[in-house]
């Protein structure tokens, strides 16, 4: 038995992100193969961390959002919003940093709408992140007139595409952001905090804790996950896509942090297990991709597996191979019956 | 009550145990056909344990049941049903947006055919209720008609298809007075056609109005029968608050109250709590005494904020102060453990540790995080000094028992250090144990220099432990009443006294 | 020759009938604006029928056919001369297409075909999916020249029937030139983000060297390609030869850049032929054929890609 209890938090999420790798390494031997090419590190396993930036991203907010009951539709469409508005101010000749700083406060100004119609106005959070999600695809396409907004600048391209010695930008921004926040949540109190809200509300509310504004926070925090995740996509592909930016993706930020063992009802959580839970995601894509099948079978394999990481970790069968190992049955959280998988 | 007739239904020695407590402990119940029975006793008697048990809702741990001369054990409500048990809860649970008669009728609907036969279903329903002394039309959705009407619905549905016993769970709660009125002639009909009803309610004026006899249950147990053509509303309310423990030594009493701490004039909200004042010192211990529904957990929740109170004034030690909210109160320094510790208390997934230390958390802002080391001196503290029985502080605080939840929830509130502690029911559902070691804390608490408000239904604590006593009732302060005035007697006579009487006085 | 003055040329070589068409008003039902080369084909269809000093109403049906059919039964109603469709889905077009030709309104379709019988419309004008990858296949067959060549192949989304035709028509030119060959083919969603992510899986599972060129069909996928094999430290164009279908502005700078080859132009401009057609059936009852095949365009290097960039640009892509 592992005496950590941080490292047995997560040890299923390693144990199945370890066996989806070993996968990899079966349909292609050189998988783990990483070398320097044209001044970047390149390898299977460095497009695995950089492809799964814009998931890992999304799901550091997504993973505090679902710990206090909460769920947020919205993540892919600010991530476009966010891409657009980056997008248009360089175009429109401001400095990158400018163009960050706009999309930052545009992700962070959605993240406020969202929290406002769920802390004040009680609409549920599906529904009340809904609305952004129908409409925000649409304001992206306003602001780039439906078109792919090209650009050319350096510095924002350098966001999704460059390299810092070697590693890609993306990489270190979503490491640097998750695991500070994972950090930061910890060191302070929010953690809790935001678990009590997430467990009774009620209770909270009566001992103290300024649950609306905890509430607004989270999604603030969502939302400015999604807008760096918006900027990292627009940056890679140097354009602003509006209809297809962060398509579908807040699904695989939700599957994410159930993949870490979060409870969509609220309260534990860990944003370390959801980063591995969006590291696991992307291995199960690059398995896919590195296979060769033909592409009509993507969706069958990828839903297949996903099918199968949920019930090795669905609470029966957890129970049973607690039975198994004669160790004496725990508790387990709740758990909602697995999200199906409906990236196209 | 001839005891030689054979009783419709006879529970004995009924016993249910929940873990760490005792819910029902060998309990008795004997109905008899035309006959209205009250259920009588405050929350957590265990009414609704032993309605449950009667009902095929909990499997019991002991006892049997006879209905009609023969022995059954009903395993769900449906069961209890087809045997002759029906049930009716407060909130009517029919579904609003199917019609009268479709609710009426539902899972044994007449048929043609493969079709349900509507003509057929709504002229019966009509017919139905038409016995029961309302006309309407039963091709309505049920929505469309106030809950009255609906509770009468119900209660047909229940008779239609049960037709020996009926329990009404506090049926009147949400009814105006017209209302009840309508009710109770259709229980009358109900108590002609010869079916033994069970009723629950906490208006003392309806028991006497309606009921032949009644059975009042206190901690899980019998504690008296009576026929309530001969007894009256002081013997009902003496054996519901219970008077056994008032030979208790009293715990000592400062002979002067400490210095004015808070002043609360007119607080109040419309249909909570009419005008509430209070004159509070350190070092005192206020009772809040009244029956259930009588205004006490209001007033708790009013002054700390929990609910938004219309108006009034609060001064603490001279200054004039705002409690929006909770939030607002803690920083005064105030503390309230609530009378609900599930839903208002205790937060069940998290840690014993973290439930712990959540309200001084919350006070130091999310950006202090109160460290470790003193997270684990004050939790192991409290752990000690309250005798809080755990395997270890990170199990989740709702594998812990009602008393040591209700213990956890108090080292909670102690670690902010408060001036002004309000407890609301801190004893209920909770063993005999813990029961005496909160009484004695709260006496510790007020030697030293804490200011308590104490709302319960157990009379016999608040004499024992309260330097003043306010009886409220009809959400009303009625009585305030001070040293030697403060017996178990005095409460009851305050709290059933008649209002015209009173003005008599 | 730029389009405008193609354009231009027309517009001079069709103005004996510009008397009767002055007076002409068309109603166009568009599908929406989903993609760039929508847009594109709303800007040139408005372009075309302003030049033809035909009155065009417009209608936006936003991805729904009921919006279409509503669109039409008003130009209907208002009695247009005639109706330009795109259909948004291919059946369910009967009963409306009927009430157009009680009313004696001729109806031509654009861009997509519909199930309904061929008297119900005058005629339609549509691009051959499966021509086009046949041209992105000869193109690189004539390339090739016999040498040897490890193809990938970026697919469109899965199930679509671009994605089928267009595959279906590159393998068609390939087959029988045992020298080239699909090595690895995998769908891009028609996305400029998916088509540099399953690049970047092609170039590792392959090794950037043994891939010779590469098909995508569309435009797009090839643009996020291009970022992925230059991310791999190799030339686009140059180290691996790349063709794809649509012909939308970004493609032309590439090929002017020298970081892509080749694009087979699908024209926004499918109003101009259609034009053509309904003018000669309406001056002298000329019955134009069924289908009116757009033409397919290979560009290479060899055209002045530069300046066609220039004239795209300001289509709406």
């Amino acid at each position: 038995m592992i005496r950590n209890p941080f490292l047995r938090r997560i040890a299923p999420q390693l144990i199945i992100l370890g066996i989806v790798l070993g996968l990899n390494v079966l349909v292609f031997p050189d998988f783990f193969h990483v070398e320097m090419k044209n001044g970047r590190l390149f390898g299977n396993l460095i497009d695995v961390l950089n492809r799964g930036a814009p998931t890992a991203l999304l799901c550091v907010g997504m993973t505090l959002v679902i710990a206090t009951k909460g769920i947020d539709l919205s993540v892919g469409a600010v991530m476009a919003i966010a891409g657009a508005t980056a997008a248009s101010l360089v175009v429109d000749g401001n400095h990158w940093t400018v163009a960050v700083i706009g999309a930052l406060s545009v992700g962070a100004l959605c993240g406020m709408w969202n929290g406002f119609l769920v802390a004040f106005l009680r609409i549920q959070p599906i529904v009340a992140t809904l609305v952004l999600m129908v409409a925000g695809r649409g304001i992206a396409q306003l602001i780039t007139e439906g078109t792919i907004l090209t650009f050319l600048d350096p510095g924002l391209i350098h966001l999704g595409a460059g390299t810092v010695k070697g590693v890609p930008t993306p990489v270190l921004i979503w490491l640097t952001l998750g695991l500070f926040v994972a950090y930061f949540v910890r060191r302070t109190a929010l953690g809790m905090l935001i678990e009590a809200i997430g467990i009774n509300e009620a209770s909270s509310r009566l001992a103290g804790i300024n649950s609306r504004v905890l509430l607004v926070c989270v999604y603030v925090v969502s939302g400015i996950g999604a807008a760096i995740a918006g900027i990292i996509v627009a940056a890679d592909i140097q354009g602003a896509d509006a209809n297809n930016a962060g398509l579908w993706l807040e699904l695989d930020a939700i599957l994410a942090v159930v993949i870490g063992g979060n409870s969509l009802l609220g309260g534990r959580f860990s944003i370390v297990a959801s980063l591995l839970g969006a590291m696991i995601i992307q291995s199960v894509n690059s398995l896919i991709l590195l296979s060769g099948m033909p592409p009509e079978f993507n969706l069958i394999i990828k839903a297949l597996l996903i099918i199968a990481i949920l019930v090795i970790q669905s609470p029966k069968v957890a129970h049973l191979l607690y039975i198994l190992r004669a160790s004496a049955p725990q508790s387990h959280p709740k758990q909602l019956p697995p999200f199906k998988e409906s990236k196209r | 009550m001839t005891d030689e007739r054979r009783p419709m239904l006879q529970a004995k020695g009924i016993s249910k145990f929940f873990p760490g407590t005792v819910a029902l402990d060998n309990v008795e119940l004997t109905l008899h056909a035309g006959e209205i029975h009250a259920l009588l006793g405050e929350n957590g008697a265990g009414k609704s344990t032993l309605i449950k048990c009667l009902t095929g809702v909990y499997r019991r741990d002991g006892g049997m049941v006879v209905l009609d001369g023969t022995e059954v054990d009903p395993t769900s409500t449906h069961h209890s049903q087809t045997l002759g048990i029906g049930t009716v809860y407060q909130e009517v649970n029919l579904l609003p947006n199917l019609t009268v008669a479709e609710n009426l009728y539902l899972g044994r609907q007449p048929m043609r055919g493969p079709f349900v036969d509507r003509r057929r279903m709504n002229a019966h329903a009509r017919e139905t209720l038409r016995d029961y002394g309302i006309r309407i039309d039963p091709a309505q959705p049920l929505a469309t008609y106030s809950v009255a009407i609906q509770q009468v619905v119900a209660i047909a549905r229940a008779v239609e298809m049960s037709g020996k016993v009926l329990i009404l769970d506090e049926p009147t709660a949400s009814l105006d007075h017209d209302e009840v009125q309508l009710l109770f002639s259709v229980i009358r009909r109900l108590k002609d056609r010869g079916l033994a009803v069970v009723f629950i309610t906490h208006f003392l004026d309806q028991v006497f109005d309606i009921c032949d006899c009644a059975t009042v249950l206190r901690n899980g147990q019998v504690v008296g029968r009576l026929d309530l053509a001969t007894a009256s509303r002081n013997d009902v309310i003496s054996l519901m608050l219970g008077r056994q423990l008032a030979a208790q030594v009293r715990a000592p009493k400062p002979e002067t109250a400490g210095k004015p701490l808070l002043q609360i004039e007119g607080l109040q909200k419309t249909g909570m709590l009419g005008s509430f004042n209070l004159d509070l010192h350190e070092g005192e211990v206020i009772g809040l005494a009244g029956l259930l529904g009588s205004g006490r957990t209001e007033a708790a929740n009013l002054i700390f904020g929990a609910v938004k109170a219309d108006q009034g004034k609060l001064r603490l030690r001279g200054k004039d102060i705002q409690v929006r909210n909770p939030r607002d109160a803690v920083a005064h320094g105030f503390a309230l453990c609530p009378e609900d510790r599930k839903t208002d208390g205790i937060v069940g997934e998290l840690s014993v540790r973290d439930n712990i230390v959540l309200a001084l958390q919350a006070r130091q802002g999310w950006m202090r995080k109160v460290p470790r080391k003193k997270v684990d001196a004050i939790a192991e503290h409290y752990v000690r000094t309250l005798d809080i029985r755990l395997a270890n502080l990170d199990m989740p605080i709702r594998l812990l028992s009602g008393g040591n939840q209700q213990k956890a929830l108090l080292a909670r509130w102690l670690a902010t250090d408060p001036d002004f502690l309000i407890l609301d029911e801190p004893t209920r559902g909770i063993d005999i144990g813990a029961h005496a070691e909160i009484i004695a804390l709260i006496g510790r608490l007020q030697q030293d220099g804490m200011a308590l408000l104490v709302a319960s239904s157990e009379m016999e604590e608040l004499v024992a432990y309260a330097s003043r006593v306010i009886v409220l009732r009809d959400r009303n302060q009625v009585k305030e009443l001070t040293g030697d005035e403060i017996t178990s007697e005095n409460i009851i006579r305050a709290i059933a006294a008649d209002p015209r009487m009173e003005v008599a006085e | 020759m730029s389009i405008k003055s193609i354009l231009l040329a027309s517009a001079v070589a069709l103005s004996p009938f510009a008397a009767s068409a002055q007076d002409m008003t068309i109603g166009f039902s568009q599908i929406g604006s989903e993609s760039g080369w929508r847009a594109a084909e709303t800007t040139v269809t408005r372009q075309q029928a302003e030049e033809r000093g035909i009155t065009l109403k417009f209608a936006d049906a936003q991805q729904k056919q009921e919006n279409q059919i509503s669109a039409l039964r008003s130009f209907i109603a208002q009695g247009v001369d005639a109706i330009l469709i795109a259909p948004v889905v291919a059946t369910g077009w009967d009963g409306v297409l009927e009430e157009a030709q009680d009313a004696d309104i001729p109806v031509i379709l654009m861009d997509r075909m519909v199930d309904a019988s061929e008297d119900l419309y005058l005629t339609a004008v549509t691009s051959d999916l499966v021509h086009e990858g046949e041209v992105a296949g000869q193109w690189l067959v004539d390339t090739q020249a016999g040498e040897d060549c490890r193809i990938v192949e970026l697919q469109g989304t899965t199930g679509s029937s671009p994605a089928i035709d267009r595959k279906k028509g590159f393998e068609n030119a390939i087959a029988g030139h045992d020298n080239l060959e699909i090595v690895r083919s995998q769908t891009g969603d028609f996305t400029r983000s998916q088509g540099k992510v399953v690049m970047e899986s092609f170039l590792k599972a392959e090794g950037g060297e043994n891939i010779c060129a590469l098909y995508a069909h569309n435009d797009d996928m090839a643009v996020g390609a291009i970022q992925a094999i230059k991310e791999a430290g190799l030339n686009p164009g140059d180290d691996i030869k790349i063709v794809a279908i649509d012909g939308v502005p970004d493609a032309h700078l590439a090929i002017a850049n020298g970081e892509m080859n080749a694009t087979i132009e699908l024209t926004p401009n499918m109003a101009g032929p259609a034009l053509d057609a309904l003018m000669a059936y309406k001056t002298d009852g000329t019955v134009p054929p069924k289908w009116i095949q757009t033409e397919s365009r290979l560009y290479t290097a060899a055209d002045d890609n530069q300046a066609i960039y220039e004239e795209k640009k300001g289509l709406g892509y």
